[in-house]
């Protein structure tokens, strides 16, 4: 009953968004405008039905109810409630049908708060919006049925992937969906503002929170997601350019580049097309990761759906939203007059610099991304992985870096570099004396020498824009740029760091047997079988010393789920203040050794320190604009009612 | 330089994106020639050898009977073959689960000079839903002669 409940509250919401284009469309004619009443509230309704489907089917896997064809397939009675919970949205058609719920809820939120935009804006934006959100209910309803019933009721479903069964990753595909699809806003706003051809600095600022919100969610899901890729696979590694992986840098890339460009066009009315180019790509760029990920066309962990037609579907969707932006972009960009001059050596010079850099790096991963796909279609079968990413990326990401150190020390229009010189003097001696102790350090490591080396330097001048301001009174927004810049100095510290310094042992050993990786000492204390509620493990038990100190207990498993039948490595690792020991157990050798993999990987949490800063920063800029918001929204409010009574 | 630029500033943006792009490109389709992975059977080895020391990925079947660990308990030589050609293979790490003899394999690494294919990572089959996107193919086109050959 519930199932069938959430299929009739998907059907209705896919209708209210048919009615909220149809309205939001004609009520941008003139002779329309009595329609413009219905856009809200059929938006806001819209969000408040697709989430009650997605409860629906939360509900249906909390009750594993078997005779639902996707919980059959997707979940077992004897998982954790947690996991029951997550497998709702750990395969094809719950994410799809989280997807549009994001959508959904988005566009409800505009609906009820943004007040900035001009009208006829707002509504072309939602109309937009609900467009777009029509293309994935039809995806949903027609080729990928989350309801759907199996017949006969099988006596026990087959589970969810052990992979996906950790708490960490229950939360990441919600957060990383907050942030993906959050970038949907983005792109009916850039939408909106180019049919009604409105695009100005009220446009930048009323848009700019919502990028901020996004990306915020997207800098956590992306942070969370490398976390556990990195205890969860027991590689030892944070980042695989995985296509999936890909797919959320993607729009990450162009959303930094877009929150950049749309600070630029708030501030100095600016970069006008640009910026609403960059709208339009961040939310392309998730649709194109949603294409590589779910239509089966890449296999990894993350693709579920392996039904051709569901490809074209998608692909089909993509051509539309996509095509037809970049067409309304193409027709429209002229007409959207020139933004204000500026000088080369300025704020806006240097934020230029950031937003080509930026999608030059976005270049480098799409290509990488997809040349496999090309490469395939003349059956030439190829990967493409850390030679070709790395150093293509760091090509554009460090000089980005550097000129991340001055920008923000920048005038708006016109500077000049004698100015600032002077403040520059201490993390430019940072970064010289950092290079030569690099040198020292890894010689031969091009990448990493020059991330130790820029690191230090980078935090230092990521706080020189705070320099003669009293703490107190320095605004959120600029306390929040200061945080997210000096969070890439620590996250890019830790990266170089774990690729210079981290060292890695490989070892067969008795129980009883120390083995030393680094400054460890690890001793193999026993060998345990242990039993969780849907797995039966071997426990190791490692008792590890650091310098001869007093022993620390870890306890990596090697573990068999029977729900679906596989085997995974659980990792166990131990935090210090200056990195990480990561242990993983391996097989028993045919003599009765253990296999064991160690790794000491020094500072190497400042990866996802430095991820949780930048989001940080993000929230911090966020707080403050919306607080500034409320408080001119709560002015003005005043000053009409005092008016109102006065005129009385 | 700013005069010009005063003038034209809008002209001179778009010219260095485009430029800045078209040099991306550029340099992506340059490194993806030299640093791509290609995907090798082992009759492509015998047929065309690859550059020593180059990474590619190698897939094949793991031959019965093949598999021997080092003494240092962590070192392991197999041999991956396709029906028709074979190739000695060393690796080092902890394997992956479902890696047996028998069964399909993808291990990325590179050719050394004697023949013999270094491996730094194996994929093999993780469970029902998740197969390397090329042994899909290789069970269909080579799985029956390898059965032949094994049984």
């Amino acid at each position: 009953m519930t199932a069938e409940f959430g299929l009739a509250a998907l059907w209705f919401a896919a209708a209210l968004a048919l009615l909220q284009l149809v309205a939001g469309a004609l009520a941008l004619n003139p002779r329309g405008a009595s329609l413009a009443a219905v856009v809200r509230p059929a938006a806001i309704v819209q969000g408040a039905l697709a989430l009650i489907a997605f409860g629906a089917l939360i509900s249906v896997f909390a009750a594993t109810d078997l005779s639902v064809r996707l919980v059959a397939a997707n979940s077992h009675s004897a998982k954790p409630l947690l996991y029951k919970i997550a497998g709702a949205w750990g395969n094809h058609e719950g994410s799809m049908l989280l997807w549009v719920t994001v959508m959904g809820l988005a566009g409800a939120f505009v609906a009820m708060v943004e007040r900035r935009l001009p009208e006829r804006t707002m509504l072309a934006t939602l109309a937009g919006q609900a467009f777009v959100s029509l293309g994935f209910y039809a995806f949903l309803l027609f080729a990928s049925n989350p309801f759907e019933r199996l017949s006969p009721v099988p006596p026990e479903g087959q589970g969810l992937n052990p992979l996906l069964q950790d708490p960490g990753l229950a939360f990441h595909p919600p957060t990383l969906y907050l942030g993906y699809v959050g970038l949907s806003i983005a792109f009916s706003f850039a939408i909106g503002a180019l049919v009604t051809r409105e695009v100005g600095p009220a446009f930048a600022r009323a848009m700019r929170p919502w990028v901020l919100g996004a990306w915020i969610f997207l800098t956590l899901g992306i942070t969370a997601g490398s976390y556990w890729a990195y205890y969860e696979l027991g590689w030892g590694g944070w980042w695989f350019w995985d296509p999936v992986e890909n797919a959320s840098l993607m729009p990450w890339l162009a959303a930094t580049a877009l929150l950049h460009s749309a600070g630029v066009l708030a501030a100095r009315n600016a970069l006008r097309a640009w910026t609403v180019m960059l709208g339009v790509v961040a939310f392309s760029m998730s649709m194109v990761g949603t294409f590589l990920v779910r239509s089966g066309i890449l296999t990894s962990v993350h693709a579920f759906a392996v039904d051709p037609r569901r490809g074209t579907f998608i692909l089909a969707l993509l051509a539309i939203y996509i095509g037809g932006a970049l067409t309304l972009f193409a027709i429209r960009a002229a007409t959207v007059t020139e933004g204000e001059r500026f000088a080369v050596t300025s704020r806006e010079g240097a934020l230029v610099f950031n937003n080509v850099m930026l999608t030059g790096a976005l270049g480098i991963v799409l290509m990488g991304t997809l040349y496999p796909l090309v490469t395939e279609a003349f059956d030439e079968k190829v990967s493409v992985g850390p030679p070709y990413f790395n150093p293509m990326t760091a090509f554009f990401v460090l000089p980005m870096l550097v000129v991340l150190a001055v920008g923000p020390l920048l005038r708006w229009r016109r500077d000049n570099l004698a100015r600032v010189r002077g403040m520059l003097l201490v993390p430019g001696l940072l970064a010289l004396a950092g290079l030569g102790a690099a040198a020292v350090l890894v010689p031969g490591k091009v990448l990493p020498m020059i991330g130790l080396a820029l690191a230090p330097a980078l935090a230092v001048a990521s706080l020189l824009p705070l320099r003669g301001r009293r703490l107190r009174q320095v605004k959120l927004p600029l306390w929040g740029m200061v945080v997210a810049h000096f969070g890439i100095a620590v996250a890019l510290f830790g990266m170089a760091s774990d690729s210079a310094f981290t060292t890695e042992r490989l070892v067969a050993v008795r129980v009883g047997e120390t083995t030393p990786v680094g400054p460890w000492q690890i001793r193999l204390a026993a060998i345990e079988p242990v039993a969780g509620p849907n797995w039966t493990a071997l426990e190791a038990t490692l008792q590890a010393s650091y310098n001869g100190a007093a022993p620390a207990l870890m306890h990596p498993q090697a573990r068999e789920f029977w729900a679906p039948p596989q085997n995974t490595a659980e990792s166990a690792l131990h935090t210090r203040w200056n990195g990480q020991l990561y242990t993983v157990l391996g097989e028993q050798a045919e003599d009765g050794r253990w296999q064991l993999r160690l790794w000491w990987k020094p500072f190497v949490p400042l990866i996802w320190l430095g991820g949780m800063l930048i989001a940080l920063g993000g929230l911090l800029a966020l707080t403050g604009r919306v607080a500034s918001d409320v408080r001119r929204l709560v002015a003005r409010d005043k000053i009409a009612y005092r008016r109102e009574k006065q005129g009385r | 330089m700013s005069a010009v630029k005063a003038k034209h500033q809008r002209l001179v943006l778009v010219l260095i994106a485009l430029a800045a792009l078209i040099a991306a490109g550029l340099l992506a389709a340059w490194a993806l020639r030299n640093q791509a992975s290609y995907f090798y059977l082992p009759a492509d080895i015998a047929a065309k050898p690859p550059e020593t020391g180059r990474a590619i990925r190698l897939g094949g079947m793991v031959q019965n009977g093949s598999i021997k660990t080092a003494p240092d308990g962590v070192t392991i030589h197999f041999i991956v073959g396709d029906g028709t050609n074979r190739v000695p293979v060393t690796f080092k790490g902890i394997v992956p689960d479902l890696f047996k003899e028998g069964s399909g394999v993808v291990a990325e690494g590179r050719m050394e000079a004697g023949g013999t294919f270094v491996a730094d990572n194996l994929l093999a089959k993780h469970d029902e839903k998740y197969v390397p996107r090329e042994m899909k193919d290789m069970t269909v086109a080579q799985a029956r002669e390898t059965v032949k050959e094994t049984r």
